[in-house]
Protein backbone atom coordinates (compact mmCIF):
# COMPACT_ATOMS: atom_id res chain seq x y z
CA UNK A 1 0.00 0.00 0.00
CA UNK A 2 2.01 2.92 -1.09
CA UNK A 3 -1.19 5.64 -2.25
CA UNK A 4 -0.28 7.67 0.58
CA UNK A 5 2.86 8.30 -0.60
CA UNK A 6 2.00 8.57 -4.84
CA UNK A 7 -0.41 10.95 -3.48
CA UNK A 8 1.26 13.20 -1.86
CA UNK A 9 3.61 13.70 -4.66
CA UNK A 10 0.46 14.27 -6.59
CA UNK A 11 -0.74 17.26 -4.13
CA UNK A 12 2.54 18.92 -3.98
CA UNK A 13 2.45 18.83 -8.05
CA UNK A 14 -1.38 19.73 -8.04
CA UNK A 15 -0.60 23.16 -5.47
CA UNK A 16 1.89 24.15 -7.05
CA UNK A 17 0.28 23.80 -10.82
CA UNK A 18 -2.64 25.88 -9.14
CA UNK A 19 -0.48 28.22 -7.98
CA UNK A 20 1.42 29.16 -11.28
CA UNK A 21 -1.88 29.14 -12.51
CA UNK A 22 -3.34 31.67 -10.42
CA UNK A 23 -6.04 29.55 -8.46
CA UNK A 24 -8.27 30.56 -5.55
CA UNK A 25 -9.27 27.05 -5.61
CA UNK A 26 -8.83 24.05 -6.86
CA UNK A 27 -12.09 22.00 -7.94
CA UNK A 28 -11.25 18.74 -9.06
CA UNK A 29 -7.90 17.05 -10.03
CA UNK A 30 -8.69 14.33 -12.70
CA UNK A 31 -6.23 11.41 -12.85
CA UNK A 32 -5.79 8.63 -15.40
CA UNK A 33 -4.71 4.74 -13.80
CA UNK A 34 -4.13 1.72 -15.72
CA UNK A 35 -5.73 -1.17 -14.76
CA UNK A 36 -2.55 -3.18 -14.29
CA UNK A 37 -1.20 -0.63 -12.03
CA UNK A 38 -0.86 -2.02 -8.06
CA UNK A 39 -3.14 0.61 -6.67
CA UNK A 40 -6.74 0.48 -5.22
CA UNK A 41 -8.99 2.70 -5.85
CA UNK A 42 -10.14 3.31 -2.20
CA UNK A 43 -7.26 3.58 -0.64
CA UNK A 44 -6.59 6.60 -3.56
CA UNK A 45 -9.54 8.72 -2.14
CA UNK A 46 -8.94 7.75 1.22
CA UNK A 47 -4.98 9.44 1.25
CA UNK A 48 -6.56 12.62 -1.47
CA UNK A 49 -9.29 13.27 1.60
CA UNK A 50 -6.33 13.01 4.24
CA UNK A 51 -3.91 15.62 2.23
CA UNK A 52 -6.36 18.01 0.63
CA UNK A 53 -6.73 19.76 3.69
CA UNK A 54 -2.66 20.53 4.16
CA UNK A 55 -3.60 23.04 1.46
CA UNK A 56 -6.11 25.66 1.60
CA UNK A 57 -5.73 25.66 -1.92
CA UNK A 58 -7.33 22.22 -2.68
CA UNK A 59 -9.09 21.33 0.69
CA UNK A 60 -12.51 21.30 -1.11
CA UNK A 61 -11.01 19.51 -4.35
CA UNK A 62 -12.69 16.11 -5.54
CA UNK A 63 -10.34 13.39 -6.96
CA UNK A 64 -11.57 12.28 -10.27
CA UNK A 65 -9.91 8.86 -12.03
CA UNK A 66 -9.92 7.32 -15.27
CA UNK A 67 -9.39 4.07 -15.49
CA UNK A 68 -7.52 2.82 -18.55
CA UNK A 69 -8.54 -0.79 -20.14
CA UNK A 70 -5.32 -2.49 -20.85
CA UNK A 71 -4.50 -2.98 -24.60
CA UNK A 72 -1.60 -4.54 -26.39
CA UNK A 73 0.08 -4.71 -29.62
CA UNK A 74 0.98 -8.31 -31.44
CA UNK A 75 4.89 -8.36 -32.86
CA UNK A 76 3.74 -11.08 -35.04
CA UNK A 77 0.30 -10.16 -36.55
CA UNK A 78 -0.16 -6.49 -35.71
CA UNK A 79 -3.11 -6.99 -34.04
CA UNK A 80 -3.90 -4.34 -31.33
CA UNK A 81 -6.48 -5.94 -28.57
CA UNK A 82 -7.99 -4.79 -25.55
CA UNK A 83 -7.26 -7.27 -22.63
CA UNK A 84 -7.71 -8.18 -18.74
CA UNK A 85 -4.87 -8.64 -16.29
CA UNK A 86 -4.70 -12.04 -17.26
CA UNK A 87 -4.58 -12.82 -20.46
CA UNK A 88 -1.60 -10.96 -22.82
CA UNK A 89 -1.27 -13.17 -25.69
CA UNK A 90 -2.64 -11.84 -28.95
CA UNK A 91 -6.38 -13.42 -29.11
CA UNK A 92 -6.04 -13.54 -33.36
CA UNK A 93 -2.63 -15.09 -33.70
CA UNK A 94 -1.96 -17.03 -29.96
CA UNK A 95 1.77 -15.44 -30.23
CA UNK A 96 3.33 -14.70 -26.94
CA UNK A 97 5.33 -11.35 -28.23
CA UNK A 98 3.07 -8.72 -27.80
CA UNK A 99 3.53 -5.03 -26.57
CA UNK A 100 1.82 -3.41 -24.06
CA UNK A 101 0.72 0.40 -24.92
CA UNK A 102 -1.85 0.90 -22.27
CA UNK A 103 -2.97 -0.07 -19.00
CA UNK A 104 0.14 0.53 -16.25
CA UNK A 105 -0.67 4.59 -16.25
CA UNK A 106 -0.50 6.18 -12.95
CA UNK A 107 -0.72 10.18 -14.39
CA UNK A 108 -2.00 13.38 -13.18
CA UNK A 109 -3.67 14.58 -16.27
CA UNK A 110 -4.86 17.59 -15.18
CA UNK A 111 -7.02 20.28 -12.35
CA UNK A 112 -9.64 22.42 -12.75
CA UNK A 113 -9.47 24.64 -10.99
CA UNK A 114 -11.46 28.42 -10.20
CA UNK A 115 -9.24 31.58 -11.15
CA UNK A 116 -10.11 35.40 -9.99
CA UNK A 117 -11.51 37.25 -13.32
CA UNK A 118 -8.76 39.42 -13.93
CA UNK A 119 -6.23 36.51 -13.68
CA UNK A 120 -3.23 36.51 -16.34
CA UNK A 121 -4.03 34.06 -19.15
CA UNK B 1 -14.87 34.23 -10.78
CA UNK B 2 -13.49 32.31 -13.85
CA UNK B 3 -13.41 28.51 -14.38
CA UNK B 4 -10.03 26.84 -16.11
CA UNK B 5 -8.76 23.57 -16.68
CA UNK B 6 -5.23 23.15 -16.58
CA UNK B 7 -3.34 20.50 -18.00
CA UNK B 8 -0.43 18.75 -15.93
CA UNK B 9 0.32 15.68 -18.12
CA UNK B 10 2.92 13.94 -15.75
CA UNK B 11 3.72 10.85 -14.07
CA UNK B 12 3.00 10.17 -10.71
CA UNK B 13 5.71 8.29 -10.56
CA UNK B 14 8.18 10.90 -12.46
CA UNK B 15 10.45 11.37 -9.70
CA UNK B 16 11.08 7.48 -9.45
CA UNK B 17 11.34 7.47 -13.10
CA UNK B 18 13.96 9.96 -13.38
CA UNK B 19 15.87 8.58 -10.56
CA UNK B 20 15.76 5.00 -12.81
CA UNK B 21 16.59 6.50 -15.76
CA UNK B 22 20.07 8.27 -14.27
CA UNK B 23 20.79 4.83 -12.68
CA UNK B 24 20.26 2.92 -15.27
CA UNK B 25 22.75 4.92 -17.72
CA UNK B 26 25.26 4.47 -14.33
CA UNK B 27 24.59 0.76 -14.08
CA UNK B 28 25.38 1.23 -18.07
CA UNK B 29 28.64 3.18 -17.73
CA UNK B 30 30.08 0.99 -14.92
CA UNK B 31 28.98 -2.62 -17.26
CA UNK B 32 27.22 -3.45 -14.11
CA UNK B 33 23.90 -6.17 -14.51
CA UNK B 34 21.45 -5.44 -12.26
CA UNK B 35 18.35 -8.04 -11.10
CA UNK B 36 15.77 -6.67 -9.03
CA UNK B 37 14.94 -9.79 -6.81
CA UNK B 38 10.76 -9.88 -5.79
CA UNK B 39 9.13 -12.38 -3.82
CA UNK B 40 6.84 -12.81 -0.53
CA UNK B 41 8.79 -12.75 2.96
CA UNK B 42 10.36 -15.79 3.40
CA UNK B 43 9.74 -17.65 -0.36
CA UNK B 44 13.67 -17.69 -0.71
CA UNK B 45 15.06 -14.48 -1.99
CA UNK B 46 18.21 -15.09 0.25
CA UNK B 47 18.99 -18.43 -0.16
CA UNK B 48 19.06 -17.65 -4.14
CA UNK B 49 21.47 -15.13 -4.31
CA UNK B 50 23.44 -17.04 -2.45
CA UNK B 51 23.41 -20.05 -4.47
CA UNK B 52 23.26 -17.95 -7.52
CA UNK B 53 26.95 -16.49 -6.20
CA UNK B 54 28.21 -19.25 -5.49
CA UNK B 55 27.90 -20.46 -9.16
CA UNK B 56 28.74 -17.19 -10.70
CA UNK B 57 31.67 -16.09 -8.96
CA UNK B 58 34.22 -17.60 -10.83
CA UNK B 59 32.99 -15.49 -13.63
CA UNK B 60 31.48 -12.58 -12.12
CA UNK B 61 31.69 -10.14 -9.11
CA UNK B 62 28.74 -9.85 -7.03
CA UNK B 63 27.29 -7.63 -4.55
CA UNK B 64 24.21 -7.33 -2.81
CA UNK B 65 21.71 -4.18 -1.84
CA UNK B 66 18.93 -5.59 0.99
CA UNK B 67 16.45 -3.80 1.07
CA UNK B 68 14.17 -4.92 4.54
CA UNK B 69 11.79 -2.65 6.64
CA UNK B 70 14.08 -3.20 9.48
CA UNK B 71 16.96 -5.27 10.99
CA UNK B 72 20.19 -5.92 8.74
CA UNK B 73 20.28 -9.75 9.41
CA UNK B 74 20.13 -10.41 5.09
CA UNK B 75 23.50 -7.77 5.07
CA UNK B 76 25.26 -9.39 7.85
CA UNK B 77 24.60 -13.11 6.18
CA UNK B 78 25.69 -11.85 2.32
CA UNK B 79 28.76 -10.47 4.25
CA UNK B 80 29.65 -13.68 6.12
CA UNK B 81 29.38 -15.15 2.24
CA UNK B 82 31.97 -12.79 0.63
CA UNK B 83 29.76 -10.74 -0.72
CA UNK B 84 29.76 -6.82 -0.71
CA UNK B 85 26.34 -6.01 0.53
CA UNK B 86 24.49 -2.35 1.44
CA UNK B 87 21.61 -2.57 3.59
CA UNK B 88 18.69 -0.31 3.18
CA UNK B 89 15.89 0.20 6.18
CA UNK B 90 12.56 1.42 4.58
CA UNK B 91 11.53 2.44 7.79
CA UNK B 92 8.32 0.62 7.06
CA UNK B 93 7.80 1.68 3.37
CA UNK B 94 6.74 -1.51 1.34
CA UNK B 95 8.85 -1.09 -1.14
CA UNK B 96 12.45 0.21 -2.35
CA UNK B 97 12.61 3.49 -4.44
CA UNK B 98 15.09 4.89 -6.88
CA UNK B 99 16.59 7.51 -4.37
CA UNK B 100 17.27 4.32 -1.67
CA UNK B 101 19.13 2.52 -4.80
CA UNK B 102 20.96 5.95 -5.31
CA UNK B 103 22.36 6.37 -1.74
CA UNK B 104 23.32 2.36 -2.01
CA UNK B 105 24.91 2.37 -5.18
CA UNK B 106 26.94 5.38 -3.63
CA UNK B 107 27.92 3.02 -0.73
CA UNK B 108 28.87 0.21 -2.97
CA UNK B 109 31.40 2.87 -4.61
CA UNK B 110 33.05 4.47 -2.17
CA UNK B 111 33.33 1.04 -0.95
CA UNK B 112 34.64 -2.11 -2.77
CA UNK B 113 33.77 0.49 -6.48
CA UNK B 114 31.40 0.34 -9.31
CA UNK B 115 34.09 -1.39 -11.89
CA UNK B 116 34.68 -3.93 -9.06
CA UNK B 117 31.54 -5.27 -9.50
CA UNK B 118 29.68 -6.83 -12.73
CA UNK B 119 26.07 -8.16 -10.80
CA UNK B 120 23.96 -6.22 -8.10
CA UNK B 121 21.57 -8.32 -6.57
CA UNK B 122 18.93 -6.14 -5.14
CA UNK B 123 16.81 -7.76 -2.35
CA UNK B 124 13.15 -5.92 -2.21
CA UNK B 125 11.02 -5.49 0.32
CA UNK B 126 8.80 -8.94 0.62
CA UNK B 127 5.87 -7.65 -0.98
CA UNK B 128 3.68 -9.47 -3.92
CA UNK B 129 2.58 -5.89 -4.81
CA UNK B 130 3.68 -2.61 -4.26
CA UNK B 131 7.42 -3.21 -5.69
CA UNK B 132 5.80 -3.86 -9.24
CA UNK B 133 5.16 0.11 -9.70
CA UNK B 134 8.96 1.32 -8.73
CA UNK B 135 11.41 1.14 -11.36
CA UNK B 136 15.07 0.47 -9.61
CA UNK B 137 16.80 0.89 -13.04
CA UNK B 138 17.48 -2.85 -13.43
CA UNK B 139 18.26 -4.72 -16.51
CA UNK B 140 15.93 -7.58 -14.66
CA UNK B 141 13.62 -8.21 -12.06
CA UNK B 142 12.53 -11.82 -11.10
CA UNK B 143 9.94 -13.33 -9.09
CA UNK B 144 10.35 -16.33 -6.77
CA UNK B 145 7.51 -17.86 -5.65
CA UNK B 146 8.07 -20.77 -3.09
CA UNK B 147 5.80 -24.25 -3.53
CA UNK B 148 4.29 -23.46 0.03
CA UNK B 149 2.52 -20.60 -1.12
CA UNK B 150 0.93 -22.76 -3.43
CA UNK B 151 -0.10 -22.72 -7.15
CA UNK B 152 -3.13 -19.68 -6.96
CA UNK B 153 -0.55 -17.16 -6.35
CA UNK B 154 -0.06 -15.77 -10.48
CA UNK B 155 -4.45 -15.52 -9.78
CA UNK B 156 -4.02 -13.36 -6.74
CA UNK B 157 -1.42 -11.25 -7.70
CA UNK B 158 -1.29 -11.20 -11.56
CA UNK B 159 0.60 -8.14 -12.03
CA UNK B 160 4.27 -9.20 -10.11
CA UNK B 161 3.80 -12.48 -12.29
CA UNK B 162 3.30 -10.50 -15.47
CA UNK B 163 6.28 -7.94 -14.41
CA UNK B 164 8.70 -10.24 -14.08
CA UNK B 165 11.41 -11.43 -16.62
CA UNK B 166 11.72 -14.32 -14.98
CA UNK B 167 9.85 -17.08 -12.92
CA UNK B 168 11.83 -18.95 -10.03
CA UNK B 169 9.49 -21.39 -8.46
CA UNK B 170 11.92 -22.19 -5.28
CA UNK B 171 11.57 -25.40 -2.91
CA UNK B 172 10.90 -27.79 -5.04
CA UNK B 173 12.35 -29.95 -3.04
CA UNK B 174 9.42 -29.96 0.05
CA UNK B 175 6.98 -30.77 -3.21
CA UNK B 176 5.99 -33.81 -2.24
CA UNK B 177 4.93 -32.05 1.35
CA UNK B 178 2.07 -30.09 -0.42
CA UNK B 179 -0.34 -30.52 -3.25
CA UNK B 180 1.01 -27.64 -5.65
CA UNK B 181 -1.09 -28.02 -8.95
CA UNK B 182 2.30 -27.44 -11.33
CA UNK B 183 -0.23 -27.45 -14.16
CA UNK B 184 -2.40 -24.99 -12.80
CA UNK B 185 0.28 -22.88 -12.29
CA UNK B 186 1.61 -23.50 -15.64
CA UNK B 187 -2.06 -22.64 -17.31
CA UNK B 188 -2.44 -19.49 -15.61
CA UNK B 189 1.48 -18.28 -16.76
CA UNK B 190 1.24 -18.87 -19.99
CA UNK B 191 -1.39 -16.54 -20.98
CA UNK B 192 -0.22 -14.01 -18.46
CA UNK B 193 3.32 -13.77 -18.76
CA UNK B 194 4.08 -16.55 -21.43
CA UNK B 195 7.92 -15.39 -22.61
CA UNK B 196 9.46 -14.77 -19.09
CA UNK B 197 11.71 -18.47 -18.61
CA UNK B 198 10.52 -20.36 -15.79
CA UNK B 199 12.83 -22.69 -13.48
CA UNK B 200 12.03 -25.32 -10.39
CA UNK B 201 14.73 -24.60 -8.04
CA UNK B 202 16.17 -25.72 -5.05
CA UNK B 203 18.13 -23.04 -3.84
CA UNK B 204 19.16 -24.54 -0.44
CA UNK B 205 19.52 -28.32 -1.72
CA UNK B 206 20.65 -26.61 -5.51
CA UNK B 207 17.97 -28.25 -7.91
CA UNK B 208 17.57 -26.41 -11.29
CA UNK B 209 20.22 -23.86 -9.96
CA UNK B 210 22.72 -24.67 -12.90
CA UNK B 211 20.15 -23.99 -15.48
CA UNK B 212 18.59 -20.66 -14.08
CA UNK B 213 22.55 -19.69 -13.85
CA UNK B 214 22.99 -20.49 -17.00
CA UNK B 215 20.21 -18.45 -18.41
CA UNK B 216 21.20 -15.61 -15.95
CA UNK B 217 24.68 -15.15 -17.56
CA UNK B 218 23.70 -15.54 -21.03
CA UNK B 219 21.66 -12.16 -19.77
CA UNK B 220 24.59 -10.44 -18.69
CA UNK B 221 26.87 -11.42 -21.69
CA UNK B 222 24.00 -10.44 -24.12
CA UNK B 223 23.99 -6.75 -22.04
CA UNK B 224 27.69 -6.32 -22.50
CA UNK B 225 27.14 -6.74 -26.28
N1 LIG C 1 13.42 -26.61 1.92
C1 LIG C 1 13.83 -25.46 1.42
N2 LIG C 1 13.94 -24.40 2.22
C2 LIG C 1 14.36 -23.24 1.68
C3 LIG C 1 14.70 -23.12 0.29
N3 LIG C 1 15.07 -21.86 0.04
C4 LIG C 1 14.96 -21.18 1.21
N4 LIG C 1 14.55 -22.02 2.19
C5 LIG C 1 14.33 -21.68 3.61
O1 LIG C 1 13.27 -20.75 3.70
C6 LIG C 1 13.54 -19.80 4.73
C7 LIG C 1 13.50 -18.39 4.16
O2 LIG C 1 14.52 -18.26 3.17
P1 LIG C 1 15.20 -16.89 2.82
O3 LIG C 1 16.17 -17.13 1.74
O4 LIG C 1 15.68 -16.23 4.05
O5 LIG C 1 13.93 -16.10 2.27
P2 LIG C 1 13.78 -14.52 1.95
O6 LIG C 1 12.83 -14.41 0.83
O7 LIG C 1 15.13 -13.93 1.79
O8 LIG C 1 13.14 -14.01 3.32
P3 LIG C 1 12.90 -12.48 3.77
O9 LIG C 1 14.15 -11.71 3.40
O10 LIG C 1 12.72 -12.58 5.23
O11 LIG C 1 11.69 -12.03 3.05
C8 LIG C 1 14.89 -20.16 5.31
O12 LIG C 1 14.68 -20.95 6.45
C9 LIG C 1 15.54 -20.97 4.21
O13 LIG C 1 16.46 -21.91 4.68
C10 LIG C 1 14.59 -24.30 -0.51
O14 LIG C 1 14.86 -24.31 -1.71
N5 LIG C 1 14.13 -25.42 0.10
MG1 LIG D 1 15.96 -12.27 2.78
ZN1 LIG E 1 2.49 -0.91 -0.35
ZN1 LIG F 1 -1.21 -11.85 -33.23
Amino acid sequence: MHELGLMSGVADTVVESARQAGAERVISVHLRIGDMAEVMDEALQFAWEVLRDEDPLTKDAELEVDYVHPRSLCVSCGNEFEHDRFHLRCPACGSAETMLLSGRELDIVGIDIETPDDAPN
Amino acid sequence: MAEKTVSIETSMLSRNERLATELRERFRAHQVYVVNVLSSPGSGKTSTILATNERLRDRYRCAVIEGDIASDVDAVTMKEAGLPAVQINTGGLCHLEGNMISQAVDALDAGVGLDAIDVIFIENVGNLVCPVDFDLGENLAIMILSVPEGDDKPVKYPGIFQHAGALLLNKVDVAPAFDFDMSAYNAVLDDLNPTAPRFSVSATKGDGMDAWCAWLSEQIEAARA
